[in-house]
């Protein structure tokens, strides 16, 4: 598949779920379980993103400059600054160390 | 017609959370850029697919593992859209009927939206707040995205500036504010450590996708959930929003 054809397919999904949610009668889905499991789904794609993104590389685990950048992001958002700003200053360790070592 | 107090500060409230969500746009399209899409690529999703943890769930996983690993960045997008059933079932009622409003209102219904919709107490300003909220952040998203995308353009090689770690801090500043119980810790944490741990093992994307079975178990058998309390109580909570994107 192109790129295009991922991005148009991922965006039509996407699309359809919102839609979906219009089109069914709200009491037959208004039950806590669905809504919980796709909640705590959200929680887990983030998380696991989060590992992928700070660990990974292709298929090794790595430990370098990331670390340190997203752990000082964890203290910032701890401190409620905000998302920007964050991201800016995770960015910049992790740069930092690179320009250093 | 003058607007109630109710209704004008519903307005309020959107226009406040529209302008500083949009602000984030900037990072998405950086990173998308940094990701290898193009500029009309990084624009087409802020338009069209337009939720922006999906957007992000997107990029990063191509990033990860190129277009080898695109089926899984498809599933990751919409996985994690799938939240977005439950908001559009919660907006229903407060839309009304009519098929131009209803798929106008599916594309705007993202955290947002429904988190200032949500929070007012009569009809009209929950269909106020909606509506504004899901416009500001619309027309804000996509612009800075744009100008995002110009900007990752221009500084070109990623990680001699720390892009792939500000993409994984953008994804911590998404799942921040939907850590305050501990059911969604405990799922955080495990799903982290399974992506992690799978990492070596699977292809790239794959683990995301596997991590995300951690909900499924925990969301079925609701472990470490909160028990009794009204019926209804918990469907498809809506976290508060302090400037984060969608």
């Amino acid at each position: 598949m192109t790129l295009w054809q991922l991005i148009i397919l991922a965006s039509i999904a996407c699309f359809a779920l919102k839609f979906v949610g219009y089109l069914i009668p709200p009491a037959l889905f208004a039950r806590p379980r669905p809504a919980r499991v796709a909640n705590l789904l959200t929680i887990a794609l983030l998380a696991a993103l989060i590992a992928v993104q700070t660990f990974g590389q292709g298929e090794k685990l790595v430990l370098d400059a990331r670390v340190p950048a997203v752990l000082a992001a964890a203290g910032l958002y701890a401190l409620k600054v905000p998302f920007i700003v964050v991201v800016i200053v995770a960015a910049g360790v992790a740069a930092g160390i690179r320009a250093l070592t | 017609m003058s607007e109630t107090p109710p209704t004008r500060a519903a307005a309020r409230a959107a226009v406040a959370v529209g302008v500083a969500t949009a602000a984030y746009g900037i990072s998405f399209g950086a990173l998308a850029v940094a990701a290898g899409l193009d500029v009309w690529q990084t624009c087409f999703l802020s338009l069209v697919m337009f939720t922006g943890g999906s957007q992000f769930a997107l990029v990063g996983v191509l990033a990860a593992g190129g277009l080898a690993a695109g089926p899984s960045a498809v599933a990751s997008a919409a996985l994690l859209g799938s939240r977005n059933v439950f908001y559009a079932l919660r907006m229903s009622p407060v839309i009304g009927s009519g098929w131009f409003t209803r798929v106008a209102a599916a594309h705007l219904t993202i955290d947002e939206s429904v988190a200032v919709s949500t929070a007012q107490s009569a009809p009209r300003p929950q269909r106020v707040g909606f509506w504004v909220t899901g416009l500001v952040v619309f027309v804000g998203w996509n612009i800075t995205t744009l100008i995002g995308a110009l900007i990752g353009n221009l500084i070109g090689d990623v990680s001699a500036y720390g892009l792939d770690a500000g993409a994984a801090a953008a994804f911590l500043g998404l799942l921040w504010p939907r850590l305050k119980q501990l059911q969604a810790q405990a799922v955080a944490v495990a799903a982290g450590v399974v992506a992690a741990l799978l990492t070596p093992v699977l292809a790239p994307g794959l683990p995301v996708i596997v991590a995300a079975g951690v909900a499924v178990v925990v969301g079925l058998t609701n472990w470490l959930g909160p028990h009794g309390g009204p019926a209804g109580s918990e469907t498809a909570e809506i976290t508060p929003i302090e400037g984060m994107p969608s």
